[in-house]
């Protein structure tokens, strides 16, 4: 029973909950209720890549409609895998959440925060659950909105005009990929993904196919943060409550890549995106600067949280660099580092979220010996760090591997050169981070108590899983790999 | 007469572009606000229009008609619209917390006041 319906009690479960969590109300009750979803989530999510491992692509008829007449929930490889992801991180940050939450949240809206919480998280994976359209904005939307919530509560004044600029920037977005699944439906009035698939090929040559593609592009590259169109990111992440922005940081954008790579690749079909229209010679570039103008930016920030915003729009480039490949090491590349990053990025800010709850403050004046005042924390900061830099045996080094691996397949020796010396600017803005808190005497050189143990547990978790995953990379490639071959094959 | 029978699209278009300048360009942020609504609105109308079958009547099943209307993006916009009416009502609170929290609602003051802060 439960495995004939697996795919919508992946949504309905958050989705029931979170109303549930208003009712509840006090504090922890609401919190060990919203873990407990997450966990459900995650045991459900796990389930539906097992299943789609052993048996290929599952299709779901809502409501017993068939498609392309009814909503479709359509799970092949590389969502089941994104789901996994997006629903790990849900409850890896949950231990997380009980005393950053109490700290950087006022009381009154604890229950609110969770049950924004769980509607971005349904929101999250209903983007990617998705074989409809039209159904793709109303979890986007879903998601955002929630997202634009979570990011208000943070304590700082500036929180909110955060929130705003994203609000702004996420609609118009959001509304632009409207416009363009609007005119592909004009085009060829189908919403199904699949279908869609079918019957856009011979409208190919039409202007408003070509409109279409262009607004739905230019509102996915709003959402994933792709540099130039990144800067509602920095301030959103900065602001945030430290939950949320781990949360979002590891989540939101990679859901984005996703929505990205299905339309491109499965609904457009590569053939159309980058042999006609040639995308590839314009996202590279773009990715390449990107990276280099974003690292820079990095280098020169004086908050650890702006700064860790700042590197997250370069990795999206490194993520961006690979789908421009077109190639099966590239995607791989790329998948891969989407589900590095989440890790090392949201173990990344879960340190920063333990030391904010501490110092009360990202500045990275602050942090000066901090090495020696919270040991613990600033190890797990390194090793994570050293993930972002792409030393071997970390994570990074996987998806930086395959990415260099892929540029030169293509051929395209420069680009894996340039791929590689952008890791140097990283290096630059982790030591930074380094040099301030291990070789920089505080005024106050006092022990700070560590931050408490359920926050440890994701921190280590995660960070822990870096290293796993740099170690033992057949459950991440493999699938990853699969999921590019998929990509690609689906288009002949 | 190909200009009239594309009026719809027109209007669209234009209300789009209108909305978008305003959503980017105005300094206050309930004129953004404003802005992205019509934007939004914009995009409602090229949904209804697109479903408009010429000689169709509304998609009520009655005797002795032949052409309906596609009812299909009706259903969408009307989703759309209450996505529209969240992010809008969203939108304006945010604005009444910061006008709260600032004692402005002009975007170039808030960036002064936030750089004296620093």
């Amino acid at each position: 029973m439960i495995d004939m319906h697996l795919p919508i009690l992946l949504i309905v479960v958050p989705l029931v909950s979170a109303p549930l969590c208003v009712l509840l109300r006090q504090k922890t009750l609401v919190w060990a209720f919203a873990s407990l979803v997450c966990v459900a989530s995650l045991g459900l999510a796990s389930m539906l890549l097992i299943r789609v491992l052993e048996e290929g692509v599952i299709s779901y008829a809502i409501g017993g409609w068939i498609a392309p007449w009814g909503i479709e929930y359509r799970v092949d490889t590389i969502n089941a895998y994104v789901l996994l992801l997006v629903s790990i991180i849900a409850a890896v940050l949950m231990f997380f959440a009980l005393p950053s939450v109490v700290d950087e949240v006022s009381g009154k809206q604890h229950y609110l925060f969770y049950t924004a919480y769980l509607l971005c998280l349904t929101g999250l994976m209903g983007i990617a659950i998705t074989g409809d359209a039209f159904n793709v904005f109303v979890f986007l939307e879903i998601s955002s909105l929630s997202s634009y919530t979570l990011i208000a509560m943070g304590r700082d004044r500036r929180a909110l005009t955060a929130s705003y600029q994203y609000l702004i920037m996420g609609t118009l977005g959001a509304t632009f990929i409207v416009i363009g699944i609007g005119l592909m439906y004009m085009m060829t009035g189908t919403l199904n993904m699949f279908d869609l698939s079918q019957r856009l090929p011979p409208m190919f040559e039409t202007r408003t196919a070509m409109v279409a593609f262009a607004f739905l592009t230019v509102g996915m590259l709003i959402k994933l943060a792709m540099f130039p169109l990144h800067m509602w990111l920095p301030n959103a992440y900065c602001y945030a409550p430290s939950l949320v922005t781990a949360f979002l940081a590891a989540t939101a954008t990679k859901v984005s890549i996703y929505v990205f790579l299905r339309f491109t690749f499965t609904v457009w079909g590569a053939e159309f995106v980058f042999e006609k229209l040639n995308l590839d010679i314009f996202l590279i570039p773009l990715s390449l600067i990107g990276i280099y103008v974003t690292s820079l930016s990095a280098i020169y920030q004086t908050n650890i949280k702006r700064l860790l915003a700042y590197s997250s729009v370069a990795q999206i480039g490194y993520m961006m660099l690979g789908i421009g490949f077109v190639s099966v090491t590239g995607l791989t590349g790329g998948i891969v580092h989407l589900f590095n990053h989440a890790l090392m990025k949201a173990a990344l800010f879960l340190a920063a979220g333990c030391v904010v709850l501490r110092l009360g403050s990202s500045n990275l004046a602050d942090w000066k010996g901090l090495g020696r005042r919270m040991p613990v924390t600033m190890a797990a900061f390194v090793l994570a760090g050293l993930s972002l830099i792409g030393v071997p045996l970390t994570v990074g080094f996987i998806s930086k591997w395959y990415l260099i691996l892929a540029a030169l397949e293509a051929g395209w020796w420069p680009i894996a050169l340039l791929a590689l010396l952008s890791s140097l600017l990283a290096v630059v803005y982790v030591w930074r981070v380094v040099e301030v808190a291990y070789f920089q005497k505080a005024d106050d050189d006092s022990k700070i108590k560590e931050a408490p143990l359920m926050m440890q547990i994701s921190m280590w978790g995660l960070t822990g899983a870096t290293l796993y995953f740099g170690i033992q990379t057949d459950l991440t490639v493999n699938v990853a790999q699969r999921a590019a071959g998929l990509l690609i094959g689906v288009t002949p | 007469m190909i200009s009239v029978g594309l009026f719809n699209y027109w209007a669209c278009m234009v209300l789009m572009m209108i909305g978008l300048y305003t959503a980017i360009a105005r300094p206050n942020l309930v004129k953004k606000l404003i802005g992205l609504s019509i934007f939004q609105v914009s995009v409602f109308l090229l949904y209804i229009t697109v479903g408009k079958v010429s000689g169709g009547t509304a998609p009520i099943l009655g005797e002795g008609i032949e052409a309906y209307s596609n009812p299909l993006p009706h259903v969408l916009i009307l989703t759309a619209i209450v996505v529209g009416i969240a992010t809008l009502s969203l939108g304006l609170a945010l604005v009444v917390r910061i006008g709260e929290a600032y004692d402005t609602i002009e975007e170039d003051e808030i960036i002064e006041r936030d750089i004296v802060n620093d």
